[in-house]
């Protein structure tokens, strides 16, 4: 391997685990609040990427604006799935997993009436980038999801540390019952959970669209990838999450650059199965939830 | 009362009879593409009614599938490339998914719940990554898998030829009720009986003595005995297999058709799958939006969660209870007032 090549495999590396935290830790914040593993989670991704098939692609509505109007629209499609699943199914353990799988075709089969099977081009919001050296590329395209996920993981971590509904979200991943005696409100924390964990996985989407080919099967394989994520880094551990992304993202791309995809991903599925036979509380398993 | 109970069980071989005769009479009835249909449903009634056996220790897999492939990928294989006769190969075919099961309850057995769903489902990625793997094209077939597998031998004296599906159907007729009848059996047993304990009862079981990982192990070998046994049954009559025959939504069918139907009883999940498939053919074919199967299935699945969360065997003994109440009320009205 020469030394372009592994700068550039470090450069791929740092936006996969991007975009794959911003996935994970959705998923881990509403399994944290809710106790809720919801399959679904690859398909709020999927519809991410397709708004901005169609927002952008489609309608010619500036990239970023169609990036939000995403976010909000995967977020909504979030509160879809608390108000109508997860809320009615609270007391029933593997309910809401089975109902969120329920959910996860209806969306697949949306998305194919809506758009068809083929693969969507979305064509590159710009075609600046960044050079580090001769043949290692960053670009622009790239590094919005490397940002984005930076700045939206620091700040839902404020959020989480410093805000009165941090606290009470945090709270309710603790002690659902201790935290409604203490008044807090486990509906709307639920809500915000949702919200949150689905708008990031809509804007991780969002992002991605021009870079992956956007089709109504792309979650399958990123609902696999989180879950590998969420179990390596501990269930429930919102930092653990980001730490397995980080640790997945290197190792997936480093396997795929030297060997093939395959491997890389047979290398991941084992990585899970280890954890979850040696530590199944996961690597970075914190003891409180989220 | 021993002449209710006579009656009883008059009425219980009068409805074997009356079902056997109408699994025997069907085919006659259909359509070649239904006839094909009915192989296939009779092959998923196995694959299902196995999965229900492991879901009785409390434990929810996503290989099973996968599991149902290793089957097909074994049978296919010993069959193909060895030139075992195919029944032999079928049994070696399930033999070898069980030994897998056998194989894969130590990593899989330390785990419980929501660990083992994952769990399993990451062991079964990984069998279906292999099949894909190009390092093993040579063996598996790589994507495309294996084709051209030898079909199940022709009854020569008998000219009973099983290309045709009508004659393959009671094939799997047969092979399917002596599985059940078996499973039934195993359930019905002391074994069947501890893994209902280790269910409900985990630490108590263990408290007297009942060695669990052992029964988990147990339940899970046969489990995928017999859902290698539909494997094969399925690969010798289609007669290719590929990697993505046994992904993961082929799986979510089966969790569906279980949950759908129920998993408290042994016929639960036969309804479920039955319920299923006719609803699917006849609807959506009917329809002509084949597109839109997943989108069924799955608005099925959340509304039998939210609103028949026992699954549809629990509404038999409701309607039992109103055929009952029914007679009930006629046999009182009709009696003569005094």
């Amino acid at each position: 391997m020469t030394a372009e090549l592994f700068l550039q495999t470090i450069v791929n590396a740092t936006y996969a685990a991007s975009y794959m935290a911003l996935i994970a830790v959705g998923l881990v914040l509403i399994f944290g609040v809710m106790g809720v593993v919801n399959f679904a989670h690859g398909e709020l991704y999927m519809a991410g990427a397709y708004a901005v098939v169609a927002l952008y692609a489609g309608l010619g509505i500036p990239f970023f604006v169609a990036v939000v109007i995403g976010l909000i629209f995967v977020g909504l499609l979030g509160l879809i799935m608390e108000y109508g699943l997860f809320r009615p199914l609270r007391d029933n353990p593997l309910g809401g997993l089975i109902a969120s799988i329920g959910f996860l075709l209806i969306m697949q089969t949306v998305a194919v009436l809506g758009f068809g099977v083929h693969m969507e081009h979305v064509p590159p919001s710009t075609q600046e980038k960044i050079v580090f050296a001769d043949g290692v590329v960053l670009t622009y395209q790239r590094l919005y999801v490397i940002l984005a996920a930076v700045g939206l993981l620091s700040a839902l971590w404020f959020f989480l540390r410093k805000s009165k509904f941090g606290w009470a979200l945090r709270a309710c991943a603790q002690d659902r019952e201790a935290a409604a005696l203490q008044g807090m409100s486990i509906n709307h924390t639920a809500r915000l959970a949702m919200f949150i964990g689905a708008a990031l996985a809509g804007v991780a989407g969002a992002l991605t669209a021009p870079l992956v080919s956007p089709t109504p099967y792309m979650g399958h394989p990123v609902i696999i990838t989180a879950f590998i994520i969420i179990i390596v880094g501990g269930v429930g551990s919102l930092e653990g999450a980001v730490l397995a992304a980080v640790l997945y993202g290197f190792v997936n791309t480093f396997v795929t650059t030297i060997y093939d995809g395959t491997l890389a991903n047979i290398v991941g599925l084992l990585l899970m199965l280890i954890v979850l036979i040696v530590k199944p509380t996961g690597l970075f398993g914190a003891k409180e939830r989220a | 009362m021993p002449e209710r109970a006579a009656s009883s069980g008059l009425s219980w071989a009068l409805g074997f009879v009356l079902l056997t005769a109408a699994l025997i009479v069907l085919p006659h009835l259909l359509s070649l593409s239904q006839q094909e249909i009915l192989v296939l449903l009779v092959i998923n009634v196995l694959l299902v009614s196995s999965y229900r056996l492991l879901t009785l220790t409390g434990e929810w897999s996503l290989a099973h599938v996968v599991i149902m492939g290793v089957g097909a990928y074994g049978s296919a294989l010993t069959a193909k490339l060895l030139g075992v006769p195919v029944p032999l190969a079928m049994l070696a075919g399930a033999a070898m998914a069980g030994l897998l099961a056998f194989l894969l309850s130590f990593p899989l057995f330390r785990m419980k719940g929501f660990y083992f769903l994952i769990g399993s489902f990451a062991a079964g990625e990984v069998i279906r990554l292999i099949w894909k793997w190009s390092e093993l094209t040579w063996l598996f077939g790589g994507p495309k898998g294996i084709k051209l597998i030898p079909p199940f031998p022709d009854i020569e004296m008998l000219s009973i030829d099983f290309y045709n599906p009508v004659n393959y159907y009671y094939l799997c007729l047969i092979v399917v009720a002596i599985s059940l009848v078996i499973l039934y059996r195993a359930e019905r047993s002391r074994i069947g009986l501890t893994f209902h304990a280790i269910h409900w009862q985990d630490k108590l079981a263990q408290s007297v003595g009942v060695d669990t990982f052992r029964y988990r192990m147990l339940a899970f070998v046969i489990s995928a005995f017999f859902a290698g046994l539909a494997g094969a049954l399925y690969a010798h009559y289609v007669g290719t297999v590929n990697p993505n025959r046994f992904d993961v939504e082929e799986m979510v069918y089966v969790l569906i058709w279980a949950i759908v139907g129920g998993t408290a009883t042994f016929y639960g999940p036969i309804i479920g799958v039955v319920t299923l498939t006719i609803l699917n053919e006849v609807v959506l074919r009917a329809l002509g939006v084949d597109e839109m199967r997943p989108m069924l299935y799955g608005a099925i699945l959340i509304v039998s969660i939210l609103f028949l969360p026992n699954g549809l065997e629990s509404l038999v003994p409701r309607i039992r209870g109103w055929i009952a109440g029914r007679k009930h009320k006629r046999a009182v009205a009709e009696q003569p007032a005094e």
